[in-house]
């Protein structure tokens, strides 16, 4: 990588500065200076991304092509096994991958939906704008573990509210955490509790840049509310709605501390008995740190990432035809 | 002042921001240790569970015996699986772990494959502390081909602790000689669980499979193959070891019998459990008193007792100390977990926090032979416990024990949860295979 600097040279400093040797090295240390100190300037965030990013994204490629484990005492390098091994004899991978993507939907689809409502509401005017806007942004500055440990008590077996709520109508209680779709509701309901507010207001940033004479036009057509929302507003959020998808299915995918969470105790990592809500990233720390097969873990790891960027693709393509629809 | 001179002090600081980052990302290795072996010496211990080891009093003790040596205890808090990730971590990468760590029975195998990152304690005269220790411990410490890896701590033993007022009230005796006389097997302990659940609706008789399951097998195993999911040769034998089984289908047995209360062990509900007082028993090694006085509080003192397990003794759990090679101090790191480990330290810890010392002194010293705990209705601790110790057989645990212990007790649970045990023994064969792959 290399910056054309020649723009921002100095003018050449002409005879008078060698008639003046004190200058002289003034000069040409400013020339050093604003030759190299740009280069200077960008590096530390060079440098943070070499250690924290493009290192760690080499080694685990090399060490997913290898049984690396603490328990053997050479690590020997064994191509693609790793990957062969995960993609065609791991039940439990293809389990997690399920589960994952189980939650990932049941959590994002009305996450999202709700927040475009949301959104839409608090575009009007209404009474305590500002207090109600504040308020859906809420529960983000909460911790992930607080939020996880609330909800697990409330959705806990024996003295849990939901369960005490079920009760009382005449319903049986639910073993929330035995039954599969049970705790992938519950840990859905986790994350929406968490993030909806988070989308509302990015979408109604969004939603306030969209230029007023379009409604002011659409009405003077006798277009509804309803017809305007879904002609003009959802198309010209369609950037925003990209956005937001991508960065779900990021935080989808990567679901980890609300299921690990929803158990405490021993085998938390296992997501329940079966492992009805172990995800893809609890399954990657449990072949990591219960079985030390860290070469595999590798591979998981990219796997998973791979996961991710094919997802975002279709979410893109998916998202992308909101406006030819119209 | 003029311009290049502004420039040239940015540029300054943009250089000294820049050899800064270098510095604080180029020191990986952190340990709090400075300083020569002459001069005064940190060294740091690595201990884990809710309660610690109890050394606190002894740390002041070789502090002011040895005035060169400052002694930092880490980990007080932190369950074993977190600690163990993190000492797997650090261990493999030779930084970052304490001058001493503490390993689990559990867990000390798996570190047998990586004896050449620790000191062999043999160069540090701990072979003449042998008969300081219970022959089997002692074994266990050592890694096949020799090397005295860790010095034992505690070890389990086993026992039941019981509800002493839960069971009069259901009509069963209280007393700790003749509760431990209902029952002398496995058996008869589900018996004596079926009457208590006929007169007592409102409680459970037992705290959660798995903590049965796991004193059962270790019974068992002791006194049958010597071995659990692992043979001696590191070979899985989850399918083939009678002893896994028989234990298996007795905690199904139990289940089915409605005994257990379900709550997954070391869980906030399982807290709770002891809290609320929601379950009668809990299988008990020596380090369990310690939990339960710390979980169910002071309200429950005096209703909980201790009786002899069924069976004929065992052990559950107990550790061991071992000095890394990362450490800078690895000389007076051994003298340190020698002195810990001594009939003196372990004496102490058995005072502190009931863990069942691992030395045949100390367990024949009056201090723990006539212990009692008041906690636990003045039970003689140091009898029951100390009474099995002596005569077991080590049970040999295989490298990814915790791995395969864990998709056997998620088994059990689904069992708990209602699911068949059969299908889930099929279930705990295909898991702890993928786990001890």
């Amino acid at each position: 990588m290399s910056l054309d600097l020649h723009a921002a040279a100095p003018p050449d400093p002409g005879p008078s500065r060698a008639a003046r040797p004190t200058h002289r090295r003034t000069a040409s240390l400013t020339r050093l200076d604003l030759t190299y100190s740009p280069y200077l300037y960008v590096l530390p965030f060079f440098v943070i991304l070499v250690v924290f990013s493009a290192y760690p994204i080499a080694y685990t490629v090399w060490i997913a092509l290898t049984d690396r484990s603490p328990l053997n005492p050479t690590i020997s390098f064994v191509g693609l096994d790793n990957f062969v091994e995960l993609i065609t004899d791991d039940p439990q991978f293809w389990n997690a991958v399920v589960n994952t993507f189980g939650m990932f939907l049941l959590s994002t689809v009305p996450q999202l939906l709700l927040a475009l409502v949301l959104a839409n509401a608090l575009n009007r005017k209404l009474r305590a704008q500002t207090f109600f806007r504040m308020a859906i942004a809420m529960p983000v500055i909460t911790s992930t573990a607080v939020v996880a440990l609330i909800f697990s008590m409330i959705y806990a077996k024996d003295f849990g509210l939901v369960n005490w709520l079920l009760d009382s109508v005449g319903l049986g209680p639910i073993d929330w955490r035995a039954n599969r779709y049970a705790s992938w509701f519950a840990i859905s309901t986790m994350v929406d509790w968490r993030w909806v507010g988070y989308n509302a207001l990015i979408y109604l940033a969004a939603m306030q840049s969209i230029n007023k004479d379009l409604y002011e036009a659409a009405s003077l057509d006798g277009a509804s509310r309803r017809r305007q929302f879904w002609s003009i507003t959802i198309p010209q959020l369609r950037p925003t709605i990209i956005f937001t998808l991508i960065i779900s299915t990021i935080g989808g995918l990567q679901l980890f501390t609300e299921p690990l969470l929803f158990t405490s105790g021993s085998g938390g990592l296992s997501g329940g008995s079966e492992g009805q809500f172990q995800t893809i990233t609890m399954y990657l720390l449990d072949v990591m740190n219960q079985r030390f097969r860290w070469g595999y873990a590798g591979a998981v790891a990219l796997v998973l990432f791979l996961l991710i960027a094919l997802m975002s693709t279709v979410n893109y393509l998916l998202a992308r035809r909101i406006s030819s629809d119209t | 002042m003029s311009v290049p001179t502004r420039r040239r002090r940015f540029a300054a600081i943009a250089l000294a921001s820049v050899a800064l980052l270098a510095t604080a990302t180029a020191c990986g290795d952190d340990s709090s240790d400075s300083g020569s072996s002459d001069g005064p010496v940190t060294l740091v211990v690595d201990v884990f569970g809710d309660q610690g080891f109890g050394y606190d009093e002894l740390y002041r003790q070789y502090e002011a015996d040895h005035p060169n040596v400052k002694i930092q205890e880490r980990g007080k808090g932190l369950g074993l699986g977190d600690y163990n990730t993190r000492l797997t971590q650090q261990i493999t990468a030779g930084s970052g772990a304490g001058d001493i760590v503490a390993l689990e029975e559990g867990t000390i195998v798996q570190f047998y494959a990586q004896a050449d990152k620790f000191v062999n304690l043999a160069d540090h005269g701990a072979n003449d502390l042998k008969g300081n220790f219970l022959p089997w411990k002692w074994e266990q410490g050592t890694t096949p081909d020799g090397k005295v890896l860790g010095l034992g701590t505690d070890v389990g033993s086993m026992a039941l602790c019981y509800r002493s007022d839960l069971f009069s009230a259901a009509g069963l005796p209280s007393d700790r000689e003749q509760v431990g006389a209902l029952w002398p097997t496995w058996d008869q302990f589900i018996a004596t669980g079926r009457k208590f659940a006929a007169a007592d609706r409102k409680h459970k008789f037992v705290d959660s499979a798995t903590n049965f399951y796991n004193v059962v097998l270790m019974q068992t195993a002791g006194a049958g193959t010597g071995y659990t999911y692992y043979d001696k040769s590191n070979k899985l034998v989850i399918g083939e070891n009678p002893d896994v089984k028989a234990s298996y289908d007795l905690t199904t047995t139990m289940i089915a019998a409605g005994l257990s209360n379900n709550l997954q062990s070391f869980s906030n509900e399982w807290n709770a459990g002891f809290k609320n007082g929601t379950f009668a028993t809990i299988a008990c090694p020596a380090w369990m008193t310690g939990v339960i006085k710390g979980q169910a509080g002071d309200a429950a003192a005096g209703k909980w007792d201790i009786a002899k397990a069924p069976g004929n003794g065992g052990n559950w759990g107990g550790s061991f100390l071992a000095v890394p090679k990362s450490s800078k101090h690895a000389k007076e790191a051994a003298e340190l977990a020698k002195f810990l480990t001594s009939s003196k330290g372990q004496i102490e810890a058995f005072k502190k926090l009931g863990n069942l010392p691992s030395s045949p002194q100390a367990l024949a010293d009056p201090a723990v032979v006539d212990a009692t705990n008041d906690y636990f209705s003045k039970a003689p601790i140091g009898k029951i416990f100390g009474a099995g110790a002596s005569e077991l057989k080590p049970v040999y645990l295989g490298p990814k024990n915790n791995a395969v212990r864990t998709a056997v007790e998620n088994s059990l649970r689904a069992v708990e949860q209602g699911k068949s045990a059969e299908e889930q023994w099929q279930a705990a064969l295909k898991n702890g295979a993928a786990a001890g792959k």
